[in-house]
């Protein structure tokens, strides 16, 4: 009798795993920590109701861990079914490494335009492997509170900008400039590529730069290090010990009047802030110049080609790159612009703006990203140290330029 | 005649811890000067022989910044031994003191920085130093001295000497527990002896004391130099994996860490880091070694 029950068991729990065998569980991996609330209560939520066989899971890791983390993963077989990408080399990078599945027989891919899909492209365009998610925009985001107290105007030239700084700096209620050169990428991310591509002429300046027909040395490349240089003056006392963080808080808490920053921020400081905030363009140089914008391709979404559920990772990813997901993703993450060709209607004010800068100015992407990153020295982690060097006055911009341009030409042909 | 038996109870014992070692240490250590000797090519492994070390060694940009990291350890190496160390054995030498009141709650006290975690001591100093939020600017300017204060951690010439001492606030406990164990070691009747000669107070320490202890301070700078060339928590945890303000705090771990795992769009190379984690041991090797049959050898032990 008792055998029997037993058999009995058995088979029915046979049975129940042979029914959730149907079920696919697709493990995420991602660098967006700050996300983790946004998946859980939104999108997953969203996903599982259109397609209840399919079960997610969002695991990410802090952002500086992650590339090192995953990497691991792959290479030992336990990384998630999904892979959030970052842009260019890396990514290409996992491709090449036969990590990262080719996703251009993808339908929905034609849902994007092919600069959107140029970050997660092979250098001839001929394979896809993931599917562009979002942008950011850099520009300066201000407290209005204290614009409007100090009688300021929004800056629309360098000269009106340093003008500002100045008349904040005097008054004395406020840190100018909310930056500090501790983590180094901020002076690189949110000082040289935020006010560069005015210089540089966006996509001009970069494309010429990679064919070799710029080099770092140029006055279009060093200018806006010496720029940057003038910027230390308006920066909070000790600024050479401020971290990221440390920026964030002392602009949330008001105690600082502008920040550098790039559009990721609104979410975060929608919720810190209690002051009302605006945002501007980086300044041109002189009235009436055309504008810059950097409108940075910087996240997307793949398939780990050593997934189990092949098919319902292209499913999740066929919805990703669909409308809908964009308008949830848009809106529910104010500062990520979804790349999709179907405009969507955003309504955070703050996100409105960087969005609007769309229309009046020309886009570019980090200068450091495509290509110029894949020898060593590492370009862009050189900009970020010869950011940090030349605000703190540790450098020359011609120093910084000449070093710059001496580790490119050591080892990318063009610039032999 | 009895035959000599085979003492399997040896092999038995000695099994376990062998063969755990094995796999969590020596392997692992082989394995990867094994890896120093490889290279990648299209996906491919590849045999390349030392030339991974030709690379670290005289490439301008991989020895730049490889003496960078060097120089930088052996300067913090140098603090420690010459800031911790003494420190401890000072602290060792008091606590030591018959008459001294609240002794064990001055040796918990100092020795409680040891058992916290990188993470803690790293964050909790970023934040006293802040020159933002930190006490330590607020409570310069409470005694007057605001102008001394500088945001030592941004700042290249003050970045490395200002983690080394927290470092040393860290681990100052070690140097004084072993110290401190010597010292109580030390029969009475040396002592007692020495003082009917007249050698009493700082001189019974300098004379009598110290030579005595000198084995236990030869073990602490071996340790020293072997946590030190291996340390790489506190310098990520406070400036992160380029060990700013322009690579002043890199030491051979974070300089290890960037290559081996890669860091934002550097890529990682496992096989040019594993050169240096080779270069670090034979470092460790060679300091150890000098020590070993340099030092310890020629030092003169007293029976007790």
């Amino acid at each position: 009798m008792k055998r029997k029950v037993l058999s009995l068991a058995l088979i029915s729990t046979a049975l129940v795993t042979s029914a959730y065998a149907q079920e696919a569980t697709l493990t995420i991996e991602s660098w967006r920590n700050d996300d983790l609330a946004l998946w859980q209560d939104k999108i997953i939520p969203a996903f599982e109701a259109e397609h209840p066989d399919i079960k997610l899971v969002f695991s990410p890791f802090a952002p500086t861990e992650y590339d090192a983390a995953l990497n691991a993963k792959l290479e030992a077989g336990s990384a998630g079914d999904i892979i959030t990408c970052r842009p260019f080399d890396r990514s290409l990078g996992l491709y090449d490494g036969g990590h990262l599945s080719d996703l251009s027989d993808l339908e929905a891919m034609l849902n994007f335009s092919d600069v959107a899909k140029a970050a997660w492209q092979t250098d001839d365009g001929s394979a896809t492997f993931c599917v562009p998610m979002a942008s950011v925009i850099h520009g300066f985001i201000y407290n209005k509170d204290a614009f409007d107290e100090l009688g300021i105007d929004v800056p629309s030239t360098e000269a009106e900008f340093f003008a500002a700084l100045g008349k904040i700096k005097e008054d004395g209620t406020y840190i100018p400039m909310a930056m500090g050169t501790n983590d180094q990428w901020e002076a690189a991310t949110m000082g040289y590529n935020n006010i560069g591509p005015n210089y540089w002429k966006g996509e001009e300046g970069r494309l010429a730069l990679i064919e070799g027909s710029q080099k770092l040395t140029d006055e279009q490349w060093v200018a806006p290090y010496e720029t940057l240089a003038k910027w230390s003056e308006y920066l909070g006392d000790g600024y050479e010990a401020q971290t990221y963080p440390d920026s964030q808080n002392l602009f949330t808490l008001g105690r600082a009047a502008i920040y550098p920053a790039g559009s990721w921020e609104i979410s975060g400081f929608n919720t810190q802030a209690d002051f009302e905030m605006g945002a501007f363009k980086p300044p041109v140089r002189n009235a009436g110049d055309t504008c810059y914008i950097s409108d940075h391709t910087d996240i997307g979404i793949g398939m780990n080609a050593a997934t189990e559920n092949p098919e319902a990772a292209r499913t999740f990813l066929a919805w990703v790159a669909s409308p809908e997901f964009a308008k949830i993703f848009g809106n529910a993450l104010p500062g990520f612009f979804p790349l999709s060709n179907t405009p969507v209607e955003l309504e955070d004010p703050l996100a409105k703006e960087f969005v609007s800068w769309r229309e009046d100015c020309e886009t570019t992407i980090r200068s450091t990203y495509q290509i110029l990153s894949r020898g060593e020295p590492n370009l862009e982690l050189e900009t970020w140290n010869a950011s940090a060097n030349v605000v703190r006055g540790a450098e020359s911009p011609e120093e910084a330029g000449q070093r710059l341009q001496d580790g490119l030409a050591n080892w990318y042909a063009p610039h032999q | 005649m009895q035959t000599r038996r085979i003492r399997w109870h040896i092999a038995v014992f000695l099994a376990p811890a062998v063969l755990v070692y094995t796999a969590v240490m020596i392997f692992p250590l082989f394995n990867t000067l094994r890896l120093a000797l490889f290279t990648e090519v299209d996906q491919a492994r590849v045999y390349v022989g030392l030339e991974n070390f030709r690379t670290l060694f005289f490439d301008p940009i991989w020895s730049e910044q490889f003496w960078n990291a060097l120089g930088n350890n052996f300067w913090f190496f140098l603090i420690h031994m010459l800031v911790q160390n003494p420190i401890g054995i000072a602290l060792a030498a008091i606590l030591s003191h018959p008459r001294l009141r609240f002794a064990a709650l001055y040796r918990s006290a100092i020795f409680i920085p040891t058992i916290l975690s990188f993470v803690i001591v790293g964050f909790a100093w970023k934040l006293i130093l802040s020159p933002l939020w930190g006490i330590a600017p607020s409570m310069l300017d409470a005694i007057g001295l605001k102008s001394l204060f500088a945001p030592w951690l941004g700042k290249e010439e003050y970045a490395l000497t200002t983690l080394a001492l927290v470092s040393v606030w860290q681990f100052v406990g070690i140097p004084m527990m072993l110290i401190y164990a010597a010292l109580l070691s030390i029969p009475e009747e040396i002592l007692e002896a020495g003082e009917i000669d007249g050698i009493t107070g700082a001189s019974a320490f300098w004379k009598i004391k110290l030579p005595l202890i000198l084995p236990s301070i030869g073990i602490i700078s071996i340790l020293t130099f072997v946590g030190n060339f291996n340390a790489f928590d506190l310098i990520y945890v406070s400036q992160g994996a380029l060990a700013g303000p322009d690579f002043s705090t890199d030491i051979l771990g974070t300089f290890m860490y960037r290559t081996f795992f890669g860091f934002q769009l550097q890529l990682g190379d496992p096989h040019m880091g594993s050169a240096i984690a080779g270069a670090m041991f034979a470092i460790i090797l060679v300091g150890v070694c000098i020590y070993l049959f340099g030092i310890q050898t020629r030092m003169r032990r007293y029976q007790l």
